[in-house]
């Protein structure tokens, strides 16, 4: 099950990547954030079977900040949205030449 | 196949599953509850490799919580109907799953360099002797406490932020 | 300036209580003499640009500095002659810098050397100030003026009584400051700010002299004190050493550039343009003599090196003569006088550098004075031609108003400057009784005595000649034709009484200062070697080295017979040459300036100063320039403007503009970019492993 383990990781990874490229709403390219931190923690959780429980602690602080990163990300969209009426990234487009 | 791996095969297509319908769906709500599956698929698996403590956190923090926080502000911004057409055309289809795909490539090569670890009951042990939690919580609070504390403001720290970026100006 | 006037007055009185039974030398303020002049500057700087037009406090407060500077100099001459043998007194206030070893302070040096100067100094600026009240009466900048002049004087006396090299050379950057300045005064004509420039730029490579000869010092000996260096020298140096010879010529080479010397003198003729008091008082009485001051002030130094002495002594006599020669045939009326200083002044290098410290200063201080007198006589001059032309509305500008062959039987019209201008131009003839014949005789004796034959020439001819080119000026000025013309002739008059005042003082200034140095071989005068006597501690240890290791000066001169007698001979050639000039040009008819013609042949090219400004024009100013061209267009504009700065502007640009093409502002963009980024490394890590 180790092997298949990373290769499940790995296809969540790869549709979160694949979500992020496709959505043009904010906080669905946040979810698809989540969705990778999660494929890592599967990763760490598979590793930590033979290297120790080191990879279990890492998984927990991984998701210590990503509950504050879902926090403060958030708080920018609704920030954000108060501004444009939207989440739409396109419309966030001050920052370019 | 014994029925672990029928277990652990199952919530795998689950996961999966869950996931890509997760981000072709364009309602947002939609959105929000494949991922709440794929979470709850990944937390069986979590079971499955002997994390039973963070399958019990996966469950409450990322399931119980995170998400519910998103359903919030999804819900606070109206964002549940008369949403926009977010997902973009085909091209980006072709970008979006080509790049995916190669990625996934790439990753399976790498997973599979990995050597073939030897069957190990190290954490099997450890969960005889300790318990489900006192084998996450016995080196976290002893190693790595100076750690858990910085965590601690990290989290602290997060939540002013968000109070004074959510906030209406003064 | 509290602190200062407190060391003074209290620290006698401690040094008093320590050793009461040894009454030394005690100098009285000394610190005063300098701040006074300073705190005039101050004043009138303020003056200058708060309310330019409080013309009458400026007078007061201008020369009035001076004249209390002067009487505490006096003072401290008194203190310091009564004690025999007075050892130098060194006054320290604070400590300037302290770099590792180095350590120099603000500290004055009061002894028989520096207080004499500090009494010319004074002396003769006062007079000046006094002069210049009137003289600048009218001029617009009359409070920014006296603020230079009085900066002037700071500074000279700075680098007269400072205790080191350092802040001898505070003084010396200071003077020639204030020169530029001063030449520059009226600095809205171009041909005046550029005889400022000529003068700074010159006078910066004899900085450099100066500046290494002090690195040297510092490097040999460790300290930068005169007492420190002159006590270390003789032990650290051997006698004629290269170190020691190295050091001396390169303090000389700030000689030839503060004291107009052969190569360094060509600024100084461009220098009369400032105002006439200016060419008296720095360009003739005392910054350009700082150089005699500093060959005497190291004179340990230079008896230490014969081969400096000897450079000094031949560039001195040289000088003395080549400027001697253009002054001959010069038609400026200032400008005759100017090259006469050049002349001079090679007399004190003559003197300084066979030894004679003695004679040298003493020239120094008679000539201070009666260089001052004719200066300020042409100056009245001027002012008068000036004022006459402009009154019958002709062209009054420099070219015409000093110009000789435009004056002519002023003596009429100007009876007081011409009787001052004639005792000033005797002096420098060296006519006895006047100053000059006695400080001059001893020069000339000095040098035969020391067995230098062509020099001692040399010395005899120039002498001659100073009588010829004076009694040519004298006579184009106020004897002969008046050629100033119908109407201006009307106008002329004689100076304002305070300027009158004024070189009456210094011509009786001229007439009493050589009587404070007689010779004993004088036959019929009382032997009265005060001065001799007086500096004698100054130049001890110097004069020792030299007699160590050259022998005694001899007794006669070198064809025979003793001083008395060639002071009778030379005084009696003087009143011959005078003579016969006065006889052969006082019937000549000199045409007015727009009607003559070019001297030619010898008299052209003295006329033309020997084209030395052409030579030096074309040996290093064009060359010069050319070099500065080059750099300027196609180095600095072309190379490191055009290819280094802007180029790596411009290739900063565009790269920038490249890639700011990524920055769309759409996160899909860069989204698509990371990913992109972490697929290539992965690859990369993918492909190794």
């Amino acid at each position: 099950m180790f092997f298949e383990s990373l290769v499940v990781s790995a296809v969540l990874f790869a549709v979160g990547v694949a979500g992020v490229l496709l959505r043009r709403n904010a906080i669905v390219m946040f979810m698809c954030i989540e969705l990778m931190l999660n494929a890592v923690n599967l990763s760490f959780v598979a590793i930590s079977r033979y290297v120790g429980i080191e990879g279990q602690l890492f998984v927990i602080f991984v998701m210590t900040v990503a509950a504050a990163e879902a926090a403060v990300g958030l708080a920018i969209i609704i920030s954000i949205f108060r501004h444009y009426e939207s989440v739409d990234v396109r419309n966030f487009r001050l920052l370019r030449w | 196949m014994d029925i672990s791996q029928l277990v652990f095969y199952t919530f795998a297509g689950l996961a999966v599953a869950s996931s890509v319908l997760m981000i072709t769906r364009r309602n947002p709500v939609y959105s929000v509850m494949y991922l709440v599956l794929t979470l709850f698929s990944v937390a069986a698996i979590f079971v499955l490799l002997e994390a039973h403590f963070l399958a019990a956190l996966q469950v409450v923090v990322y399931a119980g919580a995170i998400l519910v926080l998103f359903l919030f502000v999804i819900m606070l911004l109206n964002l549940g109907h008369e949403f926009d057409p977010d997902i973009r055309g085909k091209f980006w289809w072709v970008v979006g799953f080509g790049l995916g795909l190669v990625l996934f490539a790439e990753l399976f090569v790498l997973a599979r360099s990995v050597p073939e670890a030897p069957e190990s009951d190290l954490l099997a042990r450890l969960l005889a002797d300790q318990g489900a939690v006192g084998m996450v919580a016995e080196p976290l609070f002893e190693n790595y406490v100076i750690a858990v504390e910085v965590t601690g403001v990290l989290l602290l720290v997060a939540m002013v932020g968000s109070v004074v970026i959510a906030k209406r100006k003064v | 300036m509290v602190g200062a006037t407190l060391i003074d007055l209290v620290l006698p009185l401690a040094q008093e209580a320590a050793e009461a039974h040894e009454p030394g030398f005690v100098p009285f303020l000394p610190s005063w003499i300098v701040l006074l002049p300073f705190l005039g500057f101050v004043m009138n700087g303020a003056v200058a640009y708060l309310a330019p037009e409080r013309r009458r406090l400026v007078s007061v407060v201008g020369p009035g500095v001076l004249g209390l500077a002067f009487v505490i100099a006096a003072v401290n001459l008194v203190l310091i002659a009564r004690v025999h043998d007075a050892e130098p007194v060194i006054r320290s206030y604070w400590t300037w810098i302290e770099v590792g070893h180095l350590r120099i302070d603000a500290a004055l040096q009061l002894d028989q050397l520096s207080i004499i100067m500090a009494l010319v100094v004074t002396c003769v600026s006062f007079i000046i100030h006094v002069y210049s009240v009137g003289y600048m009466g009218e001029d617009p900048g009359y409070a920014r003026y006296f603020a230079y002049l009085n900066l002037f004087v700071f500074f000279m006396l700075v680098l007269v009584l400072g205790a080191s090299f350092p802040l001898m050379f505070i003084g010396w950057e200071g003077v020639g400051l204030c020169s530029y300045l001063l030449i520059g005064f009226w600095f809205r004509e171009s041909a005046k700010a550029d005889a400022g420039q000529k003068a700074f730029i010159v006078n910066r490579i004899g900085d450099f002299g100066f500046l290494m000869a002090m690195f040297a010092t510092f490097a040999y000996l460790g300290t930068l004190d005169f007492q420190g260096v002159f006590e270390a020298a003789p032990r650290a140096f051997e006698y004629g050493g290269a170190a020691v010879t190295l050091i001396t010529l390169f303090l000389f080479l700030g000689c030839t550039g503060k004291s107009a010397q052969i190569p360094l003198y060509v600024w100084l003729p461009d220098a009369m343009h400032g105002p006439t008091p200016v060419s008296a008082l720095i360009h003739a009485a005392t910054m350009v003599t700082a150089g005699v001051y500093l060959v005497a002030r190291a004179g340990v130094l230079f008896a230490l090196a014969p081969l400096s002495m000897n450079v000094v002594a031949v560039i001195g006599g040289a000088t003395a003569l080549f400027a001697g020669t253009i002054a001959v045939q010069q038609f400026d009326i200032k400008r005759v006088v100017a090259y006469s200083t050049i002349s001079q002044l090679g007399y004190m290098f003559l003197a300084v550098g066979v030894g004679a410290y003695t004679a040298g200063i003493f020239h120094l201080g008679t000539h201070a004075f009666f260089k001052a007198l004719l200066f300020m006589a042409s100056g009245a001059v001027i002012h008068a031609m000036h004022h006459s032309l402009e009154h019958a509305g002709e062209p009054a500008g420099e070219d015409v108003t000093q110009d000789m062959r435009n004056m002519g039987a002023l003596k009429r019209y100007m009876p007081t400057t011409f009787k001052t201008a004639w005792i000033g131009a005797l002096a420098l003839a060296g006519v006895f009784p006047l100053a000059g014949f006695f400080s001059k005789d001893e020069i000339i004796w000095s040098v035969g005595a020391r067995g230098q034959t062509v020099l001692w020439v040399v010395a005899i001819i120039t002498a001659m000649l100073t009588a010829g080119y004076i009694t040519r000026w004298l006579v184009m000025t106020f004897h002969g034709e008046n050629r100033t013309g119908e109407q201006a002739r009307k106008h002329l008059h004689e100076a304002a009484p305070i300027m009158v005042g004024a070189l009456v003082v210094l011509a009786i200034g001229s007439v009493v200062t050589g009587w404070v140095n007689v010779p004993e071989a004088l036959p019929l005068l009382p032997e009265f070697t005060w001065l001799h006597h007086f500096l004698h501690p100054s130049f001890a240890q110097a004069e020792h080295i030299i007699v160590e290791h050259l022998g005694e000066a001899a007794h006669a001169s070198p064809i025979g017979g003793g001083e008395g007698m060639w002071a009778l001979i030379s005084t009696a050639a003087a009143i011959v040459v005078i003579l016969l000039v006065f006889n052969a040009l006082s019937g000549k008819k000199y045409l007015p300036v727009r009607e003559a013609k070019e001297p030619t042949g010898i008299w052209g090219l003295l006329y033309h100063k020997y084209y030395v400004d052409e030579l030096y024009d074309l040996a290093i100013v064009r060359p010069f320039k050319w070099i500065c061209t080059f750099s300027w267009r196609v180095i600095d504009q072309g190379l490191i403007d055009g290819v280094m700065v802007n180029g790596v502007g411009y290739t900063t640009r565009f790269g920038g503009w490249v890639i700011s093409r990524f920055q769309t502002g759409y996160l899909g963009t860069y989204v698509l970019i990371i990913v992109l980024g972490v697929l290539i490394m992965l690859g990369a890590v993918m492909l190794q492993g």
